[in-house]
């Protein structure tokens, strides 16, 4: 009896994983199958899956539509957007980590809460700004909105991250001959780095899949979602689905390359 | 060497006092051992030395150079951690060399000065490894090896052998205490485990409740407790005590009288018709047949309640009334429950207290 019910639940188990499996993995095959498919093939009624494969499509949204300069312009807001949060968020991360002041919860509480207010708020406003002080329409001044929008997450995951290094290790730093600078630059920082490297993915991932603030803020110089949203909406499937897998590789890469880090990094350890 | 000196020195936590103007010299070359429950402030005690906290009061003494606000890198000191705290991303030889290289030796004397204390704590073979690859003992060897190889003025030892295994334990004990006598390093030891105490210590600070109640050497302090905490804390099975009215060089119990040899009725006389707090260690009280003869013994008629056989020794309890007396025996010794014994106690080896101020009277 009982070892019936036992393999029972195993297979429900099991078939409730391969659904959650399915549902990520078959948009995602379907994404690259579809991204790379001839476009013979993919019109073609007769074929479900796709036998001859090119890299046309691909390149043709890169090179003839010109939709190289959305994926620079992308690249060059995300990595802006690190540069411009992390040296605002990673002290304010370690002092919640590291030191107790009178308030501290209620600081943690309140950088939880300006995740309250919707994009849509400080959009329009943003816009009206940027165009009187000229920042609109440029890489930095969607940087500057995008890192806004990071900043929670950065002190948020960097807080825990130093909060995952024990004392321990930087006391014996101050006993044996550091300062405190040195104690953070030779103990806390390197330990510190695994983790900081995944937060720091995980804002690139934020700020190259942001649509809503980058649409408004920019017209000639979008962001790769914000000019597939506007210009790849008219083109034929193979194009749409070859932007979307541009779109999805730096996601992709960050799960792979911080999946251990990300896990860890809530305090439980998975090896 | 150094002689370290501790000033009224007091440190709060808020409304706790954690350690409370405590004095103590500490003198060049000694083995000092810090004793006591957990949260006797031994920890931090030992924090205060090192300049991992500031004291609210009081100073501490280096020799004559007062260190009390010098920050840790300054004080040439070293400590090893209970967790050990050997760094994760450096190799073992990166982590003994540390303290070298911050000190900006030649590269010469760092790799005589990192090969001679890996030599000494035969851990030359791993010089190449990360510490994530070290068994616990292994990594407790780095960490030693990096608190020696900078030759500190103090090294401070913070439950250092809490986290090996029994047999480890025992092996490493024997090997710290040799490794201080070949330094001659002035060391305070933090630690709650009397048996360590006991066997490393020059002389033992016992700790309650933020105040040194005792500092001699490990014999005295069993022997001779100055009061009833030391009493009770030290000794495994724990001291018996039990209420009893002085009267006339008698102490009159529940159930039994013991009475007094001539020093002890004339050290208590203050004390006549009042209760008094009246101890014995366990090796003191005997069974029949294997009591010594030149002692002064009283007999006792109790019953046997309880039976402990640890090999070596076997712990009997035994009633007398009201009052449970534990004694400890051989353990070849044969006992059963429920059978009477008559017990014979060591009457030197008695020890009053005052009951008011918990202060040992003898």
């Amino acid at each position: 009896m009982s070892q019936a019910r036992f393999l029972l639940r195993k297979l429900l188990v099991y078939a409730a994983a391969i659904m959650i499996c399915a549902w990520i993995l078959i948009p995602i095959v379907l994404i690259f199958m579809s991204a790379f498919a001839d476009p013979h093939d993919y019109y073609d009624i007769k074929k479900v899956i796709p036998t001859n494969f090119t890299i046309e499509n691909v390149k043709d949204l890169l090179i003839t539509l010109g939709e190289w300069r959305a994926v620079l312009n992308s690249l060059v807001v995300a990595l802006l957007t690190i540069a411009i949060s992390f040296p605002i968020g990673l002290p304010a991360g370690y002092a919640l980590a590291k030191y107790f002041f009178p308030g501290r919860d209620f600081f943690r509480l309140l950088i939880i809460g300006l995740r309250m207010f919707p994009v849509m708020v400080i959009g329009i406003p943003l816009a009206t700004l940027y165009i009187r002080i000229g920042l609109s329409d440029t890489p930095v001044g969607v940087a500057i909105a995008h890192a806004s929008l990071a900043l929670p997450f950065v002190i948020l995951i960097t807080s825990s991250v130093f909060a995952s290094i024990p004392r321990d290790y930087e006391e014996a730093g101050l006993i044996f001959g550091l300062s405190g600078f040195g104690v953070f630059s030779r103990i806390t920082l390197p330990l510190a780095l695994p983790g900081l490297a995944a937060a720091a993915i995980f804002v690139f991932v934020l700020s190259w899949n942001e649509v809503f603030v980058a649409t408004i803020l920019t017209l000639m110089n979008r962001t790769l979602p914000a000019d597939v949203l506007v210009s790849v909406l008219e083109a034929p499937d193979p194009y749409k689905f070859a932007a979307a897998f541009i779109m999805i590789l730096p996601a992709m890469a960050f799960v792979f390359i911080a999946r251990r880090y990300l896990v860890t990094m809530w305090g439980i350890r998975l090896r | 060497m150094t002689v370290v000196r501790l000033e009224n020195l007091t440190k709060r936590f808020g409304r706790v006092v954690a350690v409370d103007h405590c004095n103590l010299t500490i003198r060049d070359g000694e083995f000092m051992v810090l004793l006591g429950p957990s949260g006797c402030g031994k920890t931090t005690t030992l924090r205060l030395i090192v300049g991992l906290e500031t004291p609210d009061e009081g100073r501490v003494y280096f020799d004559d150079e007062d260190v009390t606000y010098l920050p840790p890198k300054d004080r040439n000191v070293s400590m090893v951690f209970q967790s050990y705290a050997v760094w994760p991303h450096m190799k073992v030889y990166d982590n003994i060399a540390f303290p070298l290289k911050i000190k900006k030796r030649s590269q010469d004397e760092i790799k005589r000065r990192v090969k001679w204390a890996s030599k000494l704590l035969r851990i030359e073979n791993l010089l190449d490894r990360y510490p994530d690859q070290l068994s616990g003992g292994q990594r407790q060897r780095v960490a030693v090896a990096r608190a020696i190889v900078i030759e500190p003025r103090v090294l401070l030892l913070d439950e250092p052998l809490s986290n090996l295994d029994a047999l480890l334990r025992v092996l490493m004990r024997a090997e710290l205490k040799k490794l201080q006598r070949e330094l001659g390093v002035t060391t305070i030891y933090v630690t709650h485990d009397q048996v360590e105490a006991m066997t490393l210590a020059d002389r033992v600070a016992v700790m309650n409740e933020g105040k040194f109640m005792q500092v001699g050497r490990p014999r005295e302090v069993y022997e001779k407790p100055e009061n009833l905490f030391v009493a009770g804390f030290i000794g495994s099975p724990r001291m018996n005590f039990f209420d009893a009215v002085f009267s006339r060089g008698v102490l009159n119990a529940e159930s039994f009288k013991l009475s007094l040899l001539p020093w002890q009725t004339s050290l208590l006389e203050g004390y006549e018709g009042r209760t008094v707090k009246v101890g014995i260690r366990p090796e003191c009280i005997y069974p029949p047949n294997l009591a010594p003869r030149a002692a002064k013994l009283e007999c006792i008629d109790g019953t046997i309640d309880f039976v402990e056989p640890l090999g070596s020794d076997t712990i009997l309890h035994v009633r007398v009334g009201d009052i449970t007396l534990v004694v400890k025996v051989p353990g070849a010794y044969e006992a059963k429950i429920g059978s009477s014994l008559r017990i014979y106690l060591d009457v030197e080896k008695l020890h009053v207290f005052d009951p008011a101020s918990e202060k040992a009277v003898f």
